[in-house]
């Protein structure tokens, strides 16, 4: 009877009701969605930096990771490639040559990082090639070509065959150069990386080098993330001398950004949940105080306090309950949609650009969320009533029952 | 000599008006048999809601002893009046204070629901007494599609249906016309030889004294006259 009471006490003043109710379904909608946007936002850049540069894990020599000289190459490229070639959690690797050199042009020079790849290895790695706006990637035919991306491009006023003369040091330190013809142009979604990254053969650079093998990197995609702890493990078990890094030691700020979003979800679900808090007290209380004369009515013929408190929380739940689940509903039926279409949020490509996000996000949120969120609700309900119902145990019921 | 359903012994209560202290009752000896229907009458502000308020269990004494169906009042502790009230007292409001949401067998039912009687004495229990009171075509009704009247027999109803020791009413006809109050006072006095229970009204309505079997006239306070009329 008192779920009765409670439920039909709602729809006394629908108007009311009815404005209360709508916000949870708003804040809960939009919260949710908001949420998702950001963990897909999160997501996405990840992936991009993934994807488009560090891989799941990469091998160096350590010294390398200190003072980017092309000399700390990783000596033991065989056996890792064997390795790599026969573990079935691996999905694909590439090896690299990698040094920072200066890009010229006609109109002007750009500090650079030379990447020597294997085209078809790193398009099995990274999805460069697949972002090619003009040209093709680094083609088997044809003397020293190079892949920039378009920033770079721009900026030195280069087109497809143009002439780009890459200066670095060697081995020896001594300054080497090597003209170059642009055989491709990318695009991704990051303008920084871009701009930095130029793509060239290995072999090309191993020739300039003059050098066997300059491979000064080895990035490994593995064929899902939880994979990757366990054979980081036993990699540096097999290889002690080289650096083996995972995507989150090599670029810790992804690391650090899915852990802080967890943390900043939940502070925003929490801070949008209290904003909710606040009408719902303020409902709850008007209409304790406009029902002086019934709960006086009802503490005079009997109910008892703990009855009086747990009527006012069930119809403080029951707003919640009646708004929450539609929220929730809503809000999963908007991410499910965008999920699968996107949100194109051209408008701002050049500002996401500069934090290396693409322009059509695709929002997503774990189930874990929604559970969390429909919990938080229910607290949020039962919090919302203390002080309504400490406000209805107080009165006196000989003179609640009189009031007007 | 039968054991008195109520008994007030040299009660008073003293509310304190800033630095002035008002004696709303001011040493009440008022004895009440069961089956009594009795009406406390007097002018505004002579003590009438105060004393049955401290009979209810809704305020205590300032000093004195009240004792309803053998239990002494100002010895329980305030969940133990809760439970007094459940179980010893009904309730008539002069505002009738039914709760809008439920319908009139629900109503009804309500308070046999808080003392936790099964569903099936309930239904039968709370249907019976809305024939009584001749609201049979009524019952899925709720409050706002009852008139006045009708709301204060739910109410008459609705005290009676736990078979209380007393009803205390205050005021309850004041709010109605001349038509439904004799209707009400006519229900009232059937049900109070039928079912034995004991009614006390306060009240200022020649009305409802003139079918009082019992007239207790309180005047600041004090007792100023007890009568009892053969009818």
């Amino acid at each position: 009877m008192l779920l009765k009471i409670a439920w039909r006490n709602i729809w006394r003043n629908r108007l009311r009701s009815g404005v209360v109710i709508t916000s949870i379904i708003l804040g809960v909608w939009s919260g949710l969605f908001v949420i998702a946007l950001s963990a897909g936002l999160n997501e996405q850049r990840k992936v991009s930096v993934i994807e488009n540069s560090i891989s799941h894990l990469q091998y160096h020599q350590p010294q390398f990771l200190d003072d980017r000289n092309s000399k700390y190459v990783v000596t033991e490229v065989d056996e890792i490639v064997d390795q790599l070639e026969s573990d079935t959690a691996v999905k694909s690797f590439t090896l690299r040559s990698l040094v920072n050199g200066m890009a010229s042009s006609a109109r002007g020079g750009n500090g650079v990082v030379i990447n020597g790849v294997d085209a078809e290895k790193e398009k099995g790695v990274t999805t460069i090639a697949d972002h090619l706006i003009d040209g093709e990637f680094l083609p088997e035919k044809g003397r020293y070509p190079v892949v920039l991306g378009e920033a770079l491009a721009k900026k030195m006023n280069v087109r497809i065959r143009s002439k780009v003369v890459l200066t670095f040091q060697d081995a020896n330190s001594e300054i080497v150069a090597g003209a170059f013809r642009v055989a491709g142009i990318y695009k991704t979604v990051s303008s920084k990386y871009d701009e930095m990254n130029i793509f060239v053969r290995r072999s090309d650079m191993e020739e300039l080098l003059q050098s066997d093998n300059a491979v000064n990197e080895i990035a490994v995609l593995m064929n899902d993330f939880e994979s990757i702890p366990p054979f980081v493990v036993d990699q540096r078990a097999a290889f002690p001398e080289l650096s083996i890094q995972p995507w989150n030691e090599i670029a810790p700020e992804l690391g650090y950004a899915d852990e802080m979003m967890e943390i900043f979800l939940y502070l925003f679900l929490g801070i949008l949940l209290a904003a909710l808090a606040f009408g719902v007290v303020n409902t709850m209380l008007m209409a304790v105080l406009e029902r002086k004369r019934e709960l006086g009515m009802l503490m005079s013929v009997g109910m008892n306090k703990w009855r009086i408190f747990s009527m006012i929380t069930f119809e403080t739940i029951s707003i919640a309950l009646a708004g929450g689940p539609i929220g929730i509903l809503l809000a999963y039926a908007t991410i499910h949609y965008f999920q699968s279409v996107g949100l194109d949020l051209s408008m701002w490509a050049e500002g996401l650009q500069n934090f290396g996000i693409d322009t059509v996000v695709y929002p997503h949120l774990e189930t874990k969320y929604y559970w969390s969120l429909a919990i938080m609700v229910v607290v949020m309900a039962i919090l919302a009533s203390i002080y309504p119902a400490r406000k209805a145990l107080s009165m006196n019921p000989a003179e609640a029952v009189r009031a007007i | 000599m039968m054991k008195p359903v109520i008994e007030t012994q040299d009660v008073v209560k003293i509310y304190h008006d800033g630095s002035i202290d008002v004696h709303a009752v001011n040493g009440v000896d008022l004895t009440i048999a069961p089956g009594e229907f009795t009406a406390l009458v007097g002018p505004s502000g002579s003590g009438k809601t105060t004393l049955l308020n401290m009979i209810g269990g809704l305020d205590k004494p300032t000093s004195g002893r009240v004792i309803v169906d053998g239990t002494q009042l100002e010895t329980l502790r305030d969940n133990e009046l809760i439970d007094f009230r459940l179980r010893k007292i009904g309730f008539v409001f002069q505002a009738y204070n039914l709760i809008p949401v439920l319908t009139a067998t629900e109503n009804t039912e309500f308070i046999m629901l808080l003392q936790k009687r099964p569903k099936e004495e309930r239904e039968a229990r709370a249907k019976a007494l809305l024939k009584e009171v001749g609201l049979e075509d009524k019952l899925n009704k709720r409050p706002l599609e009852l008139s006045g009247g009708q709301q204060q027999r739910v109410a008459v109803a609705r005290a009676l249906a736990p078979k209380p020791a007393v009803i205390l009413a205050d005021e309850p006809t004041a709010n109605l016309d001349s038509h439904s109050t004799a209707n009400l006072l006519d229900i009232m006095a059937r049900l109070n030889k039928e079912e034995q229970t004991t009614f006390l009204f306060s009240t200022h309505d020649q009305r409802v004294i003139d079918r009082a079997r019992r007239v207790v006239t309180l005047e600041d306070g004090k007792i100023i006259s007890d009568e009892s009329f053969d009818r």
